[in-house]
């Protein structure tokens, strides 16, 4: 059979796809936005077999998964790491109610933060939901893995967690695929308490939930991703989990002299770490992301087991692995640092010359200016987080999606004259709504921008929940109509947007500002698909 | 077999058109092919690259090791210096000649110039003036793709066929025009190879 050349991400899609899937529920988010628009573009999707729509947000995908898996069918839910928080609540509960049809929680870590706040390890979330998760090393290890997975869910009558990273996600390989499954029929839990989350019901099945560990311990030590590779040179055990596991082969390529235990599927096989534990003097332990496994096997007083890994210093504690950070772990001659010339620069990222970002920031940093330290401008999550860096300078704060309305409430609540707030037109309606409501309740004096490119533009130009809405959410949300403006981001319009800026900054309640012209990226594609 | 290539230019120039034929080539020898690409915040004009690795045994990392790349293939020459530390002894890079100049500090051609000098295996050329000569500025990818197919490891004529594989749907005429582009970059390279 002919192997297809896929990303991580469509060798997810694919196999869900393949495994019978009937809907995928997301907010996009970098690296895992590949997943549905790979889903979108497929014939059953494209054909209405199967549900691809972008989510609002992270918790409207997962609660939407949950409703298709409650009614029997398969569903999967993709977002980045920082997604998983937007979610817990029903991410976490959604393991104390159980699925009927097999539900994945696609999770994609971001180590190094190439498009990023944090580098959290999700692999954390799964263990606090007390789930199963699974984790790659390979294209082909996530094919099989998303198509096992439905099954493993539908088994326990759990959520599955699949756990990738950057890396894996936007690397293409060969993939071989497997037969196509039907989906499923609609169908319905005989245990009407089984998703009434009340402490009587829940409390029953939270103790299910404990009871059901032992038999995810004994699946995963059974499991073919979890697999014990012998090794003559017993001085050192190596534990390696999902795509850190190439960064060791990559080192040893006649073969590994050390005993190792490659991890794909968690809770940990504890039979088979025993076993290594028991053979071999020490060991060490490779793992992309946080020091989960390393920190299990050490345990706090760390008795009895000499363990190397991110936490002593064996590897670095923060940041993405690769090959020469592991080889020169293990004492090979690896190259540290390559040779730059001087007269190299860095080159940032930056706002496409056109965009309607720019316009914005032109005109707002006038009016900022003016006010000197009475005026802080906090931003969001998109695009426009670029206007922190020359030449514009326009931004104090960037923490996570929808803060930028709330932090300048909650500074002016503390005195300052007048906060800005930044956002884009996605970001606004994936988390901004709740923010706006909170400040008009309170008529705080902030100045809101909706910097509207009518897309969400970051993650490449995907469709936007708020387009063609915002003024009515506005509206409906109680800002005054006299303080909401609609404006044309355009050269020629500098002056009427400094002066409605300037004019709305020293209103002492919620103005909106919604600066409008769409991405310059998407209208090029636009056109070029009308040619 | 293996060859390691890192591909590299500013966002929006388009490496991954690059790489996507090299791999359709590349599979349909029955080759194994890892490529990890770069999605998301840094395609906003920042620099990009791209590991491209190929070999007819399977490969474990997506990354390519510091010191082990034998090609570099660069759509910008200061992207181009930025990796050319990666090669290995034997190590080729391929660059265009034309800077997208989009930063304050970027270097004189005379710095560039002589950066360039000191290496040794290099072919550079401006694939923008031959793409325009051959009627499209959209094939300067593939005229870069020419250029550096002497180093790729794959036989010219399974790039070829990858080239109408990938741009069989859009017409004959675009195929065509992609075959010349690969052909007039090949050109280039035999000659400074040769030298």
């Amino acid at each position: 059979m002919e192997k297809l050349l896929l990303l991580g991400d469509e060798a997810i899609a694919q196999a869900a796809l393949d495994a019978g899937l009937s809907g995928v529920y997301a907010y996009p988010g970098t690296p895992s936005t590949e997943i549905t628009e790979y889903i979108q573009a497929s014939h059953k999707a494209t054909g209405g077999q199967i549900h691809s729509h972008w989510s609002s947000n992270e918790k409207t995908a997962m609660e939407a998964a949950l409703g298709m898996s409650f009614a029997g069918k398969r569903s999967m839910v993709c977002m980045k790491h920082v997604g998983v928080n937007v979610c817990a609540d029903a991410f976490i509960n959604a393991a104390i109610t159980g699925v009927i049809g097999g539900l994945i929680v696609v999770a994609a870590d971001d180590p190094s933060m190439h498009s990023s706040q944090n580098e959290q390890d999700s692999r954390f979330y799964g263990n606090f939901a007390m789930i199963p998760i699974l984790e790659p090393s390979n294209q082909q290890e996530a094919y099989d893995m998303v198509y096992k997975a439905f099954d493993l869910s539908e088994a326990f009558g759990i959520p599955v967690m699949l756990r990738i990273t950057t890396r894996l996600a936007h690397s293409r390989a060969g993939v071989a695929c497997r037969p196509e499954k039907a989906q499923n029929t609609l169908h319905y839990s005989t245990n009407p308490k089984q998703f009434v989350l009340l402490p009587v019901n829940a409390r029953i099945n939270y103790n299910r939930l404990l009871a059901s560990q032992e038999i995810f311990v004994k699946d995963s030590e059974g499991s073919s991703f979890n697999t014990f590779i012998k090794g003559k040179d017993t001085s050192k055990g190596i534990v390696a989990s999902g795509i850190a596991y190439n960064y060791l082969m990559e080192n040893f390529p006649d073969g590994c002299p050390y005993p190792i235990v490659k991890i794909g599927q968690y809770p940990l096989p504890v039979t088979l770490l025993n076993k290594l534990a028991r053979e071999c003097d020490e060991l060490i332990v490779i793992e992309e992301g946080y020091p989960l496994i390393e920190d299990s096997l050490r345990g706090l007083l760390g008795l009895g087991l000499t363990v190397h890994g991110r936490q002593d210093g064996f590897f670095p504690r923060a940041g993405e692995l690769n090959p020469d950070i592991v080889g020169k772990a293990f004492g090979l001659s690896v190259i540290e640092q390559t040779i730059v010339p001087d007269i190299v620069k860095m080159r940032p990222p930056s706002l496409c010359t056109g965009c309607s970002h720019r316009d914005m920031f032109e005109a707002l940093n006038v009016a900022y200016s003016e006010k000197g330290e009475a005026s802080k401008i906090f931003g969001d999550i998109g695009c426009y987080t670029l206007g922190y860096l020359p030449p514009y300078r326009a931004m104090h704060t960037c923490v996570d999606m929808g803060a930028s309305i709330t932090m300048a409430k909650g500074a002016a609540d503390a005195g300052l004259k007048y906060p800005i707030a930044v956002i884009g037109d996605s970001t606004f309606t994936h988390s901004g709504m709740t923010s706006l409501l909170d400040a008009i309740n309170e008529q705080s004096p902030i100045t809101v921008i909706i910097s509207d490119n009518e897309t969400t533009g970051m993650t490449g130009g995907q469709d936007s929940a708020g387009t063609g809405k915002l003024e009515s959410i506005c509206l409906g949300l109680g800002v005054s109509p006299a303080h909401l403006h609609v404006l044309v981001p355009l050269k020629k319009n500098h002056e009427e947007m400094v002066s409605i800026i300037r004019e709305e900054m020293e209103y002492r309640g919620v103005s909106v500002i919604i600066p409008r012209r769409e991405c310059i990226q998407t209208l090029a594609r636009k056109k070029k698909k009308q040619q | 077999m293996k060859t390691d290539i890192i591909l590299s230019g500013v966002g929006g120039q388009g490496i991954l058109s690059i790489a996507a034929v090299i791999g359709e080539a590349a599979v349909h020898q029955q080759l194994y092919m890892k490529q990890a690409e770069v999605h998301g915040m840094s395609q906003r004009g920042g620099d990009v690259q791209s590991n491209l690795r190929i070999s007819d045994k399977p490969i474990y990392s997506d990354l390519i090791s510091r010191g082990k790349a034998d090609l570099v293939i660069s759509l910008e020459p200061m992207e181009g210096l930025r990796y050319a530390g990666w090669l290995n002894e034997k190590g080729w890079l391929v660059t265009n000649s034309i800077p997208v100049v989009n930063i304050p500090d970027y270097p004189s051609d005379k710095e560039l110039k002589t950066a360039l000098d000191k290496i040794s295996n290099k072919v550079v050329l401006d694939v923008d003036d031959m793409a325009k000569e051959l009627g499209s500025t959209r094939v300067s990818n593939i005229v870069m793709l020419g250029a550096a197919s002497p180093f790729i490891g794959i036989d010219y004529t399974a790039i070829e066929n990858g080239i109408r594989r990938i741009f069989g749907r859009k017409g004959e005429e675009i195929v065509n025009l992609n075959l010349k582009a690969l052909a007039a970059g090949k050109a280039v390279a035999d000659n400074m190879k040769s030298r």
